[in-house]
């Protein structure tokens, strides 16, 4: 069934009867008719690929005078001050980072339960709607997460942060920083962001555990395994691959996050202080496009958050293609 | 793939009780722990969902059962002599499904096109090279979509914003969701069907068109369906590209065009001490969430009572 999460395994893994369909094989007859919807079908392949390769050139080309009269080291200041003409990306770098690794922290073991529980454990009739909820996670508009997090759960949370700061605020991650009020911090945004990336992780995840050898269950169980035993032996070790893959398309789903993000996470003013706290306010880089989306004026202005946008737009690229060769090298392996 | 039988099965060693117990109190014990912590994720995971959806329904469906809500824009909210209480949404819910629908018409052929590429046609390094980007895409963030038709569109050509622009933006996002679903379904036709028709002299494209769509129509119908659920809750590429209009707009080529998520972007810095403006932000996100889950949904049912028979 396909999901809603607009990535499958599917193309991956051979068909249910274990036969490939018919590829190009030379039935097209050459005719017009023929020849015309041949056309039409590699044709809109070539758009896919025309759209990827756009974004990456436009965004490159409206980036480069930017950062041209960027007045400090584009990589590596933390000063935003696009009047100024500094741009540095390393405090939005931080923030996108930390939030989506706090979000993943908590998703990938929630949604390997899950995945587990759907594959394994539910009884068959409950299986079915159970996999629906958790893909209605998905079906949620990220702006409503915005509006739930940020109205409901942030005062809430207020206090469930003061309490670790408490405990552990002698690890630098969860000092109390105090800049920001209202438990609207990265660790907010990350908890919100696992939510949001739970039912891609969780629908990928499953379809490789669905793919676990029965003969080796079997064998596992007979050999007087446990259920929970047969699961360490036989399953999870087949789905190790599969769980890596699933854990970077959702980080990649998490890197480029907005709108929750943008609603939940308070911004810091000019000039603070750096910190590792993960109780602190910040930006993303999706977040802080999308903040000034209404200053957006032509010419360096908007260069600058061109330029932030192409290295989110790198940095996504990088991570799904990394997820895409583990499953690819996967195939190679068990075929 | 090999598996440690050391680990799983341990020798009986004289130890009769054990061995007529079957498995030791230890290893009961993690089995039936194990159980507990699934069991009990799954569960963990449904709260979200549920204190989500009565948090939006609870505060926006009171102004959503308002026959303003549905009638109304808010022409004049903000003049001088006007009422300033009017909730209505009409503007931004007609906003929202234009640009969805604009979005549609452009994204389901090219998506549908390629994946029969995909699966009829594609084999070695162009296919692969197709199939690759479609998963580039599906991972593409939907502000770096909006970001680069801002770029084309106001930057490289000049060009005043309409509602347009925000349909070419979600084209990106909807493209891959269709193109996945369209090639699971297409996969799933039998190749007995397509034999048959060649040997009946039935050229390719005609059995692509006359046998293989038909059969995995209702597939791609759900595809379709999810794929305008999901650009239609869509904000970040409007939050660039769509100018918020208080007024209903029914020209997708001109002008600036309400959508349910401007909507409440606009009002939200209002929320605070206006109830009003707090009504039609939760009444927005209520309108949004039901839209996209009555959609979801209606994709989920079709594609499960009509399933392909492989």
């Amino acid at each position: 069934m396909s999901s809603s999460t607009g990535a499958s395994l599917a193309d991956e893994l051979p068909d249910p009867d274990g036969r490939p369909p018919l590829r190009g094989d030379g039935a097209g007859t050459g005719r017009r008719g023929d020849r015309l919807f041949a056309g039409a079908a590699t044709g809109s392949g070539l758009i896919v690929i025309a759209m990827v390769v756009l974004v990456g050139l436009f965004l490159l080309f409206q980036a480069i005078p930017a950062i041209g009269e960027d007045k400090v080291n584009f990589l590596t200041s933390r000063q935003w001050q696009v009047s100024a003409r500094k741009f540095g990306i390393v405090q939005m770098l931080w923030t996108t980072v930390a939030t989506s690794v706090v979000a993943l922290v908590i998703a990938v073991p929630f949604a390997v339960a899950i995945a587990l529980f759907l594959t394994q454990y539910a009884p068959k009739w409950l299986s079915g709607a159970a996999a629906s909820l958790i893909d209605l996670l998905a079906a949620v508009p990220s702006i409503v997460y915005g509006l739930w997090g940020y109205f409901i759960v942030a005062p809430k949370f207020e206090h469930v942060q003061s309490w670790i700061s408490d405990v552990f605020g002698w690890i630098p991650l969860f000092d109390r920083v105090g800049g920001v009020g209202g438990g609207t911090t990265i660790f907010l945004a990350g908890i919100v962001l696992s939510i949001m990336v739970l039912p891609i992780v969780t629908a990928l995840t499953r379809e490789v555990f669905n793919q676990a050898p029965m003969a080796h269950r079997e064998a596992a169980l007979a050999l007087g395994a446990t259920k929970w035993e047969m699961i360490r032996t036989a399953v999870l070790p087949f789905g190790k691959t599969g769980i890596i893959s699933a854990t970077m398309l959702g980080l990649g789903r998490a890197l480029g996050e907005t709108v929750a993000v943008l609603y939940i996470l308070s911004s810091l003013p000019e000039g603070s202080k750096w910190t590792w706290s993960l109780f602190n306010g910040g930006d993303t880089f999706a977040s802080k496009i999308a903040n000034s989306a209404s200053e957006f004026t032509p010419g360096l202005g908007t260069g600058a958050y061109v330029a932030a946008g192409l290295v989110l737009f790198v940095l996504t690229f990088l991570v799904n293609a990394l997820a895409r060769v583990v499953i690819e090298r996967k195939k190679a392996f068990t075929e | 793939m090999s598996i440690d039988t050391k680990e799983i099965a341990p020798a009986p060693t004289g130890d009769l009780g054990g061995l007529a117990q079957g498995r030791s109190g230890l290893r009961t014990l993690k089995n039936s722990i194990a159980g507990v912590v699934i069991w009990g994720a799954f569960l963990i995971a449904l709260i979200p969902l549920g204190w989500i959806l009565w948090t939006v329904l609870s505060r926006g469906l009171s102004p959503m059962l308002d026959a303003t809500w549905w009638q109304k824009d808010q022409s004049g909210v903000g003049a001088p002599g006007f009422d300033h209480n009017v909730r209505g949404a009409r503007h931004a819910i007609v906003g929202t499904l234009m640009i969805a629908l604009g979005t549609s018409v452009i994204a389901i052929p090219i998506a549908v096109m390629t994946a029969i590429y995909l699966v009829e046609y594609g084999r070695g390094g162009a296919a692969r090279a197709i199939s690759f980007m479609v998963d580039i895409l599906s991972g593409v963030p939907s502000i770096v979509a909006g970001l680069f038709i801002y770029a084309i569109w106001v930057t490289f050509f000049g060009w005043q914003l309409n509602g347009f622009g925000s349909s070419l933006a979600l084209v990106l996002l909807m493209v891959p969701v269709v193109c996945r679903s369209t090639e699971e379904m297409l996969k799933l036709v039998p190749n007995e069907l397509r034999e048959a028709s060649y040997a009946l002299g039935v050229p390719k494209w005609k059995t692509i068109v006359k046998v293989v769509l038909p059969t995995s129509f209702s597939g791609i119908v759900t595809g379709s369906l999810l794929g305008f659920a999901r650009v239609a809750g869509e904000t970040a590429p409007l939050l660039i590209l769509a100018q918020y209009s208080q007024f209903l707009n029914q020209n997708l080529f001109s002008g600036n065009i309400a959508a349910l998520p401007t909507l409440i972007n606009t009002n939200l810095p209002n929320m605070a001490g206006d109830p009003v403006s707090a009504d039609r932000v939760w009444g927005a996100a209520c309108t949004l969430i039901l839209l996209v889950l009555v959609i979801n949904l209606i994709g989920r049912l079709i594609g499960h009572f009509t399933k392909v028979k492989g």
